[in-house]
């Protein structure tokens, strides 16, 4: 989950030029396939769309639209902030997960952020769940494909980026989740071919699936998928 | 030997109170982030453990614990590293990280960060010319000269949170002044809301598919970056579109049923003449239709805010605050009344507040007490409620601006910059406390502070209590008066 340090705030202070994990890069490098130049808060929840073709390469190729809806705010926020973002929530059919890898604190709140996002947030003290205490029970029996993305790793120094990519993986694991690391300002870490897209493009048939294809039996020609980004969780959210 | 058991004493406090401001730091402040610089850390937990001891001072005074010259020496002291704090080791660093988070000056990081230090002691210098603070006779470089600018910009911080509070605390407390909210409006906006995105949504799919055309027709088409660059993007846009028409209309049908079921079924107003969207056109209006989505969701977090409060006030808690509202607000009001007739009257008071109620006790209603023993235990009680609720009250309002403000790149300039307006405000607590000491407290102030015109900085912190105060009415009026328009108009 992405531990967006986007508070609803309108305007940039200076300072905060480059704010958060970095969902909304995030975002516009897997629609536009381009940096985006000036990124600023997230104030509410923005959505974007990405043409997916699913099952490239093979005969049942089909083209679908996928919205990412990334939605802002800190797992922290007030109860009224957390309850209008609940409107998002409904109908998800995927979820991807960011966090910031210079930042430890931001992949421990993914828990916190995928309770939410599954409405099943039962800590609202602000206690952390640590790796310790986490129950995979609560995953276990969780439908919604899952996908772990962390940001900023051009900002990781060589010597540490080890350490950090252990970690993550482990973190990919309790989610049951496939793992993707790169640089939002680096186009060349989603380029066509790599193992990272390849790992996405299954991310997405998987969410396309799930939505057609398991629960009817009849393929509903190509309406969009919603995925929402909640904080860093995309969730996808059918539209009919 | 008394000295050192003094010393130890003190010592103790400051290690006890560093540990409190480490604490703070790493379970309120930081609790998001991860503390890489620890220089930071130190840093506030120093200045807070400083600040602390100044108050502890005060109270020892009036309880009359430890030696009294042991007591001035390290009133000496523990001023004379606060200041150094404030002045010198805070701005520094201040600059440092400022500069190390602009990427161009990374390499000569020290030097500009030197520069940005003399620049702020140019400006700090400067603060104090304006100010009948001092008299002239005093060195450059005295702990004075330090005190009495640190003060001004203390007294300035203190009157506009006093003032602010002192309004927005009844505004908060009292249900009188909350808006009906019932669930059918929030779901009424929540359904806006996402008939908003939902166009949005709509209106990014066709600028997708027309990128998509135009990217396999060959024509890549970068977002234009700059001033050439929109000037570029302008002529060769119109250009692209009408040579890439047939293609687009006819590869259309073949690959893409649904593509041409929205082509054929919506033909509205942004499509040009060709049939092919006009892609300008179709960002504007998505960039409005953001705008709005924007506000619809501010709008939708507040009238939530709203209702909870609302739940709130009805249970025994909410209805206690609702009674401590009233019972502020008159004190608000009386604040302002005595605010204003001290500037209107050119006022100074004397007394304290301890005696002259005392004396009001005494001459007025005739009950006769010892009036030294209570005098001491009286002031302290007050001097100790004085002080823990503004520290208290201070910590509050420097978490929540921080958690408003930082990200983690500004992280650190933040909390650096919060301990430095938590040094000022402490250093001119110390000043204003003063006046509500009896006299024969007062005197180690007075010895240790030198000769500040003390009453000029009450007459200050009258005048911009006064302003704070009366812009945060008109303020609070004006936004309590836009809220209800904006409900009328859904």
């Amino acid at each position: 989950m992405l531990l967006s340090q986007a508070r609803p705030l309108i305007g940039c202070c200076p300072l905060c030029a480059f704010a958060g994990v970095g969902k909304s890069s995030l975002v516009h490098l897997l629609c536009q396939n381009q940096v985006l130049g000036n990124p600023s808060w997230t104030v509410g929840c923005s959505v974007d769309v990405r043409i997916h073709d699913y099952k490239e390469g093979t005969p049942e190729e089909k083209t679908y639209y996928i919205e990412l809806w990334d939605v802002g705010g800190s797992v922290g926020s007030a109860t009224s902030v957390k309850s209008t973002r609940a409107v998002f929530y409904n109908l998800l059919n995927g979820i991807i997960l960011v966090h910031d890898l210079t930042n430890k604190k931001s992949s421990q709140n993914l828990y916190r952020w995928s309770l939410e996002a599954l409405n099943r947030d039962v800590a609202p003290t602000g206690v952390l769940v640590t790796n310790g205490d986490y129950d995979r029970e609560q995953f276990a029996d969780n439908q919604i494909p899952l996908l772990v993305i962390g940001t900023k790793l051009d900002q990781i120094p060589e010597t540490k980026r080890n350490e950090v990519l252990t970690r993550t993986a482990f973190l990919a694991e309790d989610f049951n989740a496939e793992e993707i690391n790169l640089d939002c300002t680096n186009p060349r870490y989603l380029a066509a071919g790599s193992s990272n897209a390849v790992k996405l493009s299954r991310f997405f048939d998987k969410v396309i699936e799930k939505r057609y294809f398991l629960r009817d039996g009849n393929q509903i020609p190509g309406f969009t998928e919603r995925k929402r980004f909640g904080g860093g969780t995309l969730k996808s959210l059918h539209y009919d | 030997m008394s000295f050192l058991i003094d010393s130890s004493i003190m010592v103790t406090s400051q290690v006890l109170f560093f540990g409190f401001g480490w604490l703070f730091f790493m379970r309120q402040l930081f609790k998001d982030y991860e503390v890489r610089q620890y220089v930071v850390q130190v840093i506030f937990s120093v200045t807070f453990a400083f600040s602390c001891t100044m108050f502890e001072l005060i109270i020892f005074e009036i309880l009359g614990v430890l030696n009294s010259s042991s007591r001035y020496f390290h009133w000496k002291l523990n001023l004379c590293v606060i200041l150094l704090i404030l002045v010198f080791m805070v701005p520094f660093y201040i600059g440092y990280f400022v500069v190390s988070n602009i990427r161009l000056l990374h390499r000569q990081k020290l030097l500009f960060a030197c520069v940005l230090w003399l620049t702020f002691m140019y400006f700090f210098w400067k603060l104090g010319d304006p100010f009948p603070i001092l008299s002239p006779k005093h060195g450059i470089l005295s702990i004075e000269q330090l005190i009495s600018r640190v003060g001004v910009i203390g007294v300035t911080l203190m009157a506009l949170l006093s003032g602010f509070g002192a309004v927005n605390c009844p505004y908060t407390y009292m249900s009188y002044f909350l808006r009906n909210v019932t669930d059918a409006d929030i779901l009424a906006l929540e359904r806006r809301l996402l008939q908003t995105m939902d166009m949005i949504v709509s209106k990014k799919k066709r600028i997708a598919v027309a990128h998509r055309t135009m990217f396999q027709r060959g024509e890549v088409h970068n977002k234009p970056t700059g001033f050439w660059g929109m000037i570029k993007s302008v002529t060769t846009s119109v250009a692209g579109s009408e040579s890439i028409l047939h293609l687009h209309v006819g590869t259309c049908l073949g690959r893409w049923p649904q593509l041409s079921s929205v082509l054929k079924g919506k033909a509205l107003g942004s499509f040009d003449y060709a049939g092919l969207p006009d892609l300008s056109l179709i960002q504007q209006e998505v960039d409005a239709l953001e705008e709005l989505s924007r506000q619809l969701f501010l709008e939708t977090a507040d009238l939530h805010a709203t209702k909870e409060r609302i739940e709130y006030s009805k249970t025994f808690q909410g209805k206690y605050f609702n009674f401590l509202g009233y019972f502020f607000s008159i004190y608000c009001v009386w604040k302002i009344f005595m605010a204003t007739i001290n500037i209107v009257f050119d006022r100074v008071g004397k007394t304290d507040p301890v005696t002259r109620g005392i004396e009001i006790t005494v001459n007025y209603l005739g009950i006769q007490f010892d009036v030294k023993f209570w005098s001491q235990h009286i002031s302290f009680i007050l001097v100790g409620i004085i002080i823990v609720t503004s520290i208290r009250g201070l910590l509050i309002t420097l978490t929540k601006f921080f958690y408003a403000i930082s990200s983690s790149k500004s992280s650190n300039v933040i909390v650096l910059l919060l301990a430095q307006i938590m040094g000022m405000y402490f250093v001119s607590s110390v000043l204003l406390i003063r006046m509500s000491m009896p006299l024969e407290y007062r005197t180690i102030i007075t010895e240790v502070l030198g000769e500040l015109q003390f009453n000029f900085y009450h007459r200050w912190f009258d005048v911009i209590f006064l302003v704070s105060a009366l812009s945060s009415i008109l303020f609070l009026y004006l936004a309590h008066k836009q809220a209800p328009e904006k409900h009328m108009a859904l």
